[in-house]
């Protein structure tokens, strides 16, 4: 009988294919455990047919597209899978819109969406693979996204 | 070519194309730059002059190319006799502004905050300076002038020469330079050289960039000399600016070194990284740069804001 790493769940999310060591991350994304009560379990470094990968399961909830766009942000190639009742309702990889509001912080510290100002961040996506963003208002390009999101 | 109610934030916002017809607007206006023509085409029209920061050039050279050509200007070159004081947010600022006149010019020691003006103004937005952002209109007056002086732009050998890490001018000029095709190299310490995203734009537009701290070398061969004040404020740490500061002085001696019809220009205020001897050489472009403020600045509002001679 083949061995389960995790065990399927009934409903919720999981997120598949993320990049081997970003799992940690997402959970961040998702505000995970600090704004969550859902029941979560993580693998990571697990094999693939592309090498490894992490993979994460929130069971009982749904991510929201704003959630997704930022897992796009660190790992452009997973995959989410809504599941209902054990079924895959719905499967789509994560995209990369072409504007990413309130989402990343710049990295320049005299920018002015760093500011007081009524604003939220708000970056022009340059480049999907890999990932090169532009503030909108200083146009600096942030090297480490990851670090840098809200 | 339709400029109304275009904001001018970053020179990266324009095609050559509509460089060359700005260039070639701000050509016919000199006339009037100079008093000696008079039109009032900017009849009945207030311009905000917002300058958080300190300014001699860009502030006057907008507000003469106001009112040489009827408009009214209002504003402040100093925020602390404003609600700032009180802590009241730029976008308000702006609000402010966008309801008592035409168009607004900023300076604004934030990067980014013409832009945000931008988002928070109906009227038409100038960037006269964001932090160690953009400055289009400098970018477009040194285009102007490098045109005006040697008749062309793409075909210069041109160094740009100081501090090009914080140097907003040089950010804008190497980039619009290179949609030219013009030859550039940057000269600097190696504390202050152009940032790699400055470079990339360059070799994404076609130019290959050379790199030196030699200003003996580069100058052999220019025919546009850019010097840069290296600016104190700018600098995070004093002591990197100790270590910097007067590293390059232009001289007719070392003038000798440079072509016959070498042109030197600075975006101003020098310090002294020009000779007081060298103002009265051909090679001194640097004042008639700073006229040229002026008929570019009308050209601008004039495709902006509406009025034509």
């Amino acid at each position: 009988m083949k061995e389960l790493k995790i065990q399927p769940i009934k409903n919720g999310t999981v997120i598949d294919h993320i990049a081997a060591g970003k799992a940690v991350k997402v959970l961040h994304i998702l505000g995970i455990p600090k704004s969550s009560t859902s029941t979560v379990s993580v693998a990571m470094n697990v094999k693939s047919k592309f090498g490894k990968k992490d993979i994460v399961k929130v069971e009982n909830r749904e991510l929201d597209p704003n959630e997704v766009d930022k897992i796009a942000l660190i790992s452009p190639k997973a995959t989410i899978n809504i599941i209902r009742d054990y079924e895959v309702a719905e499967k789509h990889r994560v995209k990369l819109p072409n504007e990413v509001v309130g989402i990343v912080r710049c990295s320049n510290p005299t920018c002015v969406s760093n500011s007081k100002e009524p604003v939220k961040s708000r970056f022009i996506v340059l480049k999907k693979d890999p990932i090169q963003i532009k503030c909108y208002y200083c146009e600096r390009e942030p090297e480490d996204i990851a670090e840098r999101i809200i | 070519m339709n400029f109304e109610g275009k904001d001018i934030i970053s020179i990266k916002d324009f095609s050559k194309k509509e460089i060359n017809y700005i260039l070639e607007c701000a050509k016919k206006m000199v006339p009037y730059a100079r008093g000696e023509k008079y039109k009032n085409i900017f009849g009945g029209k207030v311009l905000s002059s917002l300058f958080f920061e300190p300014s001699t050039r860009t502030r006057l050279s907008f507000e003469s190319a106001m009112n040489r050509l009827g408009g009214r200007v209002i504003g402040f070159s100093d925020p602390s006799g404003t609600s700032q004081k009180k802590g009241e947010s730029l976008a308000d600022t702006i609000r402010m502004a966008d309801a008592y006149s035409d168009a607004i010019v900023i300076r604004h020691p934030q990067e980014g905050a013409a832009r945000l003006a931008a988002e928070f103004a109906d009227a038409p937005v100038f960037n006269a300076g964001d932090g160690a952002g953009r400055h289009p209109t400098q970018c477009l007056l040194d285009l102007f002038t490098i045109f005006t002086e040697t008749k062309r732009i793409g075909k210069n050998k041109i160094a740009l020469l100081g501090d090009l890490k914080y140097g907003r001018t040089v950010h804008s000029l190497a980039y619009a330079l290179s949609l030219y095709g013009a030859e550039l190299t940057f000269v600097s310490p190696g504390s202050l050289k152009m940032p790699k995203e400055v470079i990339n734009e360059c070799k994404y537009l076609g130019v290959e960039p050379a790199q030196t701290s030699s200003l003996e070398k580069a100058i052999k061969d220019a025919d546009v000399l850019y010097i840069t004040r290296i600016q104190k404020e700018r600098f995070p740490d004093a002591e990197e600016y100790n270590r910097v500061v007067g590293i390059y002085k232009i001289d007719n001696e070392l003038l000798e070194q440079g072509k016959k019809n070498l042109i030197v220009m600075h975006p101003l205020p020098r310090v002294t990284e020009i000779a007081p001897e060298v103002d009265t050489t051909p090679h001194a472009i640097y004042f008639k740069q700073a006229f040229n403020g002026v008929p570019v600045r009308m050209a601008l509002l004039s495709l902006v804001i509406g009025g034509k001679l």
